[in-house]
């Protein structure tokens, strides 16, 4: 069990760390103390995290989410595939822990593998970068997301026009959001504009007003 | 063995021939029959003509299986979904029928091109829910080899329909059946809606019901153009031409209680052409009216309606021309990226049109201001007087606006429930109706055009069942209406 272990990279970036410890983890500071402590820190999760989340359609529908996906549980750092593209086990220890950020940048994600993220009421983090088949349908079928979602990253996605960036009108938690290099959108810089004054709590990430 | 089985086979043919010219030749003449072989054969090959003097390129062809009167998106929809149910490949000759190849006056290019679940009825729920997945997926179910995709512009934003305290219950009705139904709806309170929406002005609102998915805009002309394409590569046959006449055949049939009811089947429709007295009589075994704003004129001219009021002969559809304005005008300081389609307890309703502060909007009439449907001329004193009030008094940023067009089109405006007419006439039965959806037509074509399809190609509704919009409720005066028109 050690081995996986320690094939799980801290490659959390730097402003996520504000983000982590909101169940109170703080053990997770001093990163030395890591591998010998997460053994046992599974298993207190394990025992001790009772708000249930379903991640049961999650195994379930693994295929839909391929190739270089990464999640965050909780408090914990990234899950990645290892280098032949499986996930560990150790994916099931976590079955009652709240997902709270999804990576599926670059993967083959359609609107109907996106009902697989819906159920993830606390998901905080969304990356759907250069994701191909995502487009303004799929955005406006993440609105059960809009309660918990504080960043959402678009960038890159071929089929995202300006039209599917106005039904992000209903994430008012949104704090960080990056729609830059996005093709189809016809005029980035007013499309920024306008964006920013529809989610004013947010800092935006766009192409350059230039 | 060979050469004595060819031995043997002419010596037959021989010998058949023999006993033919022994008996005299009356019954097989041979030498009449393959002159006239020969001289057939001489016509087909190139270089001849069929007994025709002339060219009929241009015409429709003397026989189709399918007629389908009218080439808006409707009758586009019908012919993709028979084409696509048929169940042998090239089963079925399908015509499309349409008068105008420039679609200058039908209501399909001219509309604003909503698509919403929020209708009273679970039945148009249902075909809106379809249709909006048919939009959702139009690539897979349009595409055409080596033709680039269909964008549609969507423009997911939602619809937004404001109650006052008297409608405020019926909304709260509409709206479970809706969720009922399957559409993603939520009820928003005056706080709620200034909350979300601070450009509103919730004086007189007592609730909202806003879509939160697969409700929105998008461009009619796109899904037209790639209905057309589509339709074409799947072998349809297109005609510019006016259906000017319908011959049909009577049969006298008594029914259950002993009286005498006249059945009619069309045989031929007759397509007249373009600028000229030229028609076709093309012979056909159904005949779709799906001639939107014109779908009365033409059931007129297969008899529907010709007997005394109240019988079932004498019931005539009860679909009009109505003529509808539509305004585009500019705001700087108007609503946000986020507005939907906002529809007012008065009436008025606009919608954004692209990133720079334009709107498109405007108000049906109510019945006693309805516009003369003669032509399609704009009424400007129109959005003064009955449309810029109530925008001005809902949204207070569009007391400035500044009017830069506008334009003029038809509902097929159903008078008697506002509500679709599909389905077979009871009695002129091979006559099918897809029409009168007076202003929500758009986005229930696809949807249509597959109930459509199944009750031609397998006698009854497979998937949605529209038996609610079939033509004899005309007969029994039982209403299905809608509630909810824009």
């Amino acid at each position: 069990m050690a081995a996986p272990r320690a094939s799980l990279c801290l490659v959390a970036p730097v402003w996520n760390r504000g983000t982590r410890g909101v169940r109170g983890l703080n053990r997770m500071v001093a990163p030395q103390g890591n591998q010998r402590k997460r053994r046992t820190l599974v298993q207190f999760l394990a025992d001790h995290f009772y708000d249930v989340q379903a991640l049961r359609e999650y195994f379930l529908h693994k295929q839909a989410l391929k190739v270089h996906q990464e999640n965050r549980f909780q408090g914990q750092e990234w899950i990645r595939p290892n280098g032949r593209g499986h996930f560990s086990l150790d994916f099931l220890k976590f079955q009652a822990v709240p997902v709270e950020a999804v990576d599926a940048s670059g993967c083959t994600l359609n609107y109907s593998g996106l009902d697989n993220l819906l159920p993830l009421k606390e998901l905080q983090s969304l990356w759907l970068q250069r994701c191909p088949h995502v487009d303004d349908w799929c955005l406006s079928h993440l609105h059960p997301l809009a309660d918990s979602l504080q960043e959402l990253s678009l960038a890159g996605c071929p089929r995202i026009s300006e039209r599917g960036l106005a039904c992000l009108h209903h994430f008012q938690k949104l704090r960080k959001l990056d729609i830059s290099d996005l093709p189809s959108v016809s005029n980035p810089g007013l499309t920024r504009i306008l964006v920013e004054e529809m989610l004013p709590n947010c800092e935006v990430l766009g192409a350059d007003w230039a | 063995m060979l050469r004595k089985a060819l031995q043997l086979s002419s010596c037959r043919r021989l010998s058949a021939r023999g006993l033919s010219t022994r008996r005299g030749g009356s019954t097989l003449d041979w030498g009449g029959k393959v002159s006239e072989i020969k001289k057939k054969i001489r016509s087909v090959l190139p270089g001849g003509t069929w007994d025709l003097p002339y060219d009929t390129s241009h015409l429709p062809p003397e026989h189709a299986d399918v007629v389908i009167v009218g080439g808006g998106v409707i009758g586009l929809s019908v012919a993709y979904w028979l084409k696509r149910l048929e169940t042998q490949r090239g089963a079925i000759r399908v015509l499309v029928v349409e008068r105008d190849h420039t679609y200058r006056q039908a209501s399909t290019g001219l509309s604003v091109g909503g698509i919403r679940q929020q209708f009273s009825c679970p039945e148009n729920i249902r075909l809106s829910l379809f249709s909006a997945s048919f939009l959702r997926n139009i690539n897979d179910y349009l595409a055409v080899v080596d033709d680039p995709p269909l964008d549609l512009q969507f423009n997911p934003s939602g619809y937004l329909l404001l109650a006052s305290e008297k409608g405020a219950a019926v909304m709260e009705s509409n709206v479970k059946v809706q969720r009922q139904e399957g559409a993603k709806v939520c009820l928003l309170s005056p706080e709620q809606l200034r909350s979300k929406f601070p450009w509103i002005n919730t004086e007189g609102v007592a609730l909202a019901s806003y879509g939160l998915e697969n409700e929105g805009w998008f461009d009619p002309w796109c899904l037209l153009q790639g209905l057309r394409r589509k339709v074409q590569s799947m072998g349809v046959l297109f005609c510019q031409g006016e259906v000017t006449r319908f011959i049909s055949s009577s049969a006298h049939m008594e029914n259950a209680s002993g009286e005498e009811v006249t059945l009619k089947r069309i045989r031929e429709v007759h397509v007249k052409m373009d600028h000229s007295l030229e028609y076709q009589p093309v012979e056909c075994a159904v005949v779709i009216n799906a001639a939107g704003a014109w779908s009365g004129q033409i059931a007129e001219l297969a008899g529907i309606g010709n007997g005394p009021p109240g019988t079932l002969q004498g019931t005539k559809l009860p679909v009009e021309l109505r003529k509808r304005y539509v305004y585009l005008w500019h705001c700087p300081q108007g609503p946000g990226l986020e507005t939907p389609l906002v529809a007012d307890t008065s009436g008025a309703y606009f919608r954004r049109e692209g990133l720079g502060n334009s709107y498109l909007g405007g108000c049906s009439p109510t019945e006693e201001e309805e516009p003369d449907p003669g032509n399609l001329e704009v009424d400007h004193d129109f959005f003064q007087e009955k449309v810029w009030p109530h925008l001005a008094q809902r949204v207070p940023a569009f007391e400035t606006l500044k009017v830069r067009s506008a334009w003029a089109g038809y509902y097929d405006y159903n008078t008697f429930d506002q509500n679709g007419v599909v389905g077979p006439h009871p009695l002129v039965v091979n006559m099918y109706f897809a029409t009168g959806f007076s202003g929500h037509g758009l986005q229930q074509a696809p949807a249509v055009g597959r109930a459509v399809a199944e009750i031609v190609l397998e006698g009854s509704f497979q998937t949605i069942n529209l038996s609610p919009f079939l033509f004899s409720r005309f007969y029994f005066g039982e209403k299905f209406q809608e509630a909810t028109i824009i």
